[in-house]
């Protein structure tokens, strides 16, 4: 298509093309590369040792650690659901497959906040499981297990929908003939699905954690912003900003970008060199 | 394809897990918003919704976001066609760059934008002197917006433009029409149900959006409060059902807008045939 793209009838003439780029260009380095730039100029406004002086304090350290935590739990739950879910949906055939995958979509339409704002209605202390969960002394809202069903309902999507139309369009040939050959089910899976759809799974994987590590409106409900015990990375931002300690919050804040900019590069690194092991339709 | 009955194993094993985080870890928590809204009856819920503030915050993060993706709407679809279309320099970097939105944490956007257009900011310093102002204003908001839902119009044209048949714009040109005709009539048609489910995308995520906008908006009530701070401000206060008064108002509208957009997807599908 390289050069069908270039054949005259099929392009706009050669002012409309070099307005068009230079429009294009512009616009995507205001929007979009200028707010990333400013988030590392602002972080080293005063150096950088004054950038990781303030990263080492002790409630940024125990922000950086909190996320990660959350991610470690809630990207591989996230991926064995979506394996679950995919194999079920891609693999079979049943009644109620659309209204299925239309609602693993449901909190792509959910706006983080009313997500968070759920959670609370359930598991808060006014909520409907508010007084059965006191007297068991679980603690869910303002604590750990909140910021990871926060997270988990936002990421929901994330995996399955990656895994989806892959398995659909792989059809599973492969996996009878496995099975035909001896394989028992798990063995079958090992073997013949994982390596399969990998590539898909790490893209899922990738943008997953991006999202997990990075969301904002749903923990800032639920966390109560607990210093030292509750706040992730992005909440931290969030206090730090509003303290008016830019310094800090542009620090904490490089670090998320910095992330960011690697998850581009290896989603960028898959798309080109494993487009085939993608779907078709993997670009949304 | 997959007609005859599976002799895979793993279905029940499969739908099981799917059946049961799904339940417990979104559709349970949903079902508790509607319960409250159920207990609180339609007369309390319309009580907690006539007031101003919900209001304006309501009408002002419709707005906002319709504006935003109206405007992701043409300027995704002149990005997916210069990446798809055109060979540059940079083109490549580019096209990474649209997927930075769906990457970078939106309080880290929403801290950065804020700091380049405050007005004492890299373009704020710009604007000022032309009396626009972006941060602490409605404007900021539209900015924010812009950002988050470009990609969702871009990564959805993209692959549509790159499908186009070669033979109906050679056709329409070897018919004597001029390239705008072609592109007018030929063109614009086929992307746009693709259009018009990237705006959709689009849309749903900058109504509920919250992190990049409340650093940039200034949360003036009334004003440049969006409604899913005043959700953040009524759990604050422990007035739990005015947060879920709005909350389902915001899940209802964003549902009626979908199903309108669907409707009239399906509408342009028959009016054009199959795409």
């Amino acid at each position: 298509m390289h050069d069908a793209a270039l054949s005259p009838v099929r392009t706009e003439s050669r002012p409309w093309r070099t307005g068009l780029i230079i429009g294009v260009m512009a616009l995507t380095f205001v929007l979009l590369l200028a707010p990333l730039a400013v988030v590392f100029a602002e972080a080293l406004r005063n150096g950088l040792s004054a950038a990781v002086t303030s990263l080492s304090e002790r409630d940024a350290l125990s922000a950086i650690r909190l996320t990660l935590l959350v991610a470690a739990v809630a990207v591989p739950l996230n991926a064995v659901i979506g394996l679950a879910a995919a194999w079920a949906i891609a693999k079979f055939d049943f009644r109620g497959k659309a209204v299925l995958i239309t609602l693993i979509d449901l909190p792509f339409s959910v706006s983080p906040v009313v997500a968070g704002l759920a959670l609370v209605l359930l598991y808060g202390s006014h909520g409907l499981l508010g007084n059965w969960l006191v007297a068991q002394d679980v603690k869910v809202v303002f604590a750990l297990p909140g910021l990871l069903l926060a997270t988990l309902f936002i990421t929901f999507p994330f995996v399955a929908r990656e895994l989806i139309p892959v398995m659909t369009e792989q059809g599973r040939a492969e996996e009878e003939a496995a099975l035909t050959l001896g394989a028992s089910g798990w063995h079958m899976f090992r073997t013949v699905t994982l390596p399969n759809v990998r590539w898909a799974l790490l893209y899922g994987v990738l943008l997953c954690n991006a999202r997990a590590m990075g969301e904002f409106g749903a923990v800032a409900v639920i966390s109560g912003k607990i210093r030292g015990q509750t706040t992730t990375m992005p909440i931290m931002i969030e206090m730090l900003y509003n303290e008016y300690l830019s310094v800090a919050a542009f620090a904490m804040a490089a670090l998320l970008a910095a992330l960011a900019l690697l998850t581009l590069a290896l989603k960028s690194a898959l798309e080109w060199r494993h487009a085939d092991f993608l779907s078709a339709t993997r670009r949304h | 394809m997959l007609r005859a009955p599976s002799p895979l194993p793993g279905f029940g094993l499969g739908l099981g897990v799917l059946l049961s985080a799904l339940t417990v870890i979104v559709l349970v928590p949903l079902a508790a918003l509607l319960g409250r809204g159920v207990v609180m009856g339609p007369a309390e819920m319309a009580g907690h919704l006539s007031s101003g503030r919900v209001q304006a915050a309501l009408l002002l993060s419709f707005r906002a976001a319709f504006i935003a993706s109206a405007f992701n709407l043409v300027f995704g679809l002149a990005l997916a066609w210069v990446l798809t279309r055109y060979r540059f320099p940079g083109r490549r970097l580019i096209d990474a760059a649209v997927d930075l939105p769906f990457a970078l944490p939106t309080a880290v956007a929403g801290i950065a934008m804020t700091a380049l257009y405050a007005p004492n900011g890299v373009f704020g310093q710009l604007l000022a002197p032309l009396g626009i102002q972006i941060a602490y204003a409605e404007a900021g908001i539209w900015v924010a917006l812009i950002f988050v839902g470009l990609p969702f119009v871009v990564r959805t044209v993209q692959p549509v433009i790159d499908e186009i048949d070669p033979e109906w714009e050679e056709a329409s040109a070897t018919l004597g029409a001029s390239r705008l005709r072609t592109l007018r009539r030929v063109v614009l048609p086929t992307l746009a149900p693709s259009l018009m489910t990237g705006f959709a995308m689009a849309l749903a995520r900058s109504v509920g959006e919250y992190g990049s906008v409340i650093f940039i908006a200034g949360n003036i009530p009334k004003m440049t409060e969006i409604a899913p701070l005043l959700i953040v401000i009524r759990l604050e206060e422990f007035n739990y059902d005015a947060a879920a008064a709005i909350g389902l108002a915001m899940l209802g509208i964003s549902f009626a807008m979908l199903l309108v957009i669907n409707a009239m997807q399906i509408w342009n599908i028959r009016r054009i045939g199959h795409v």
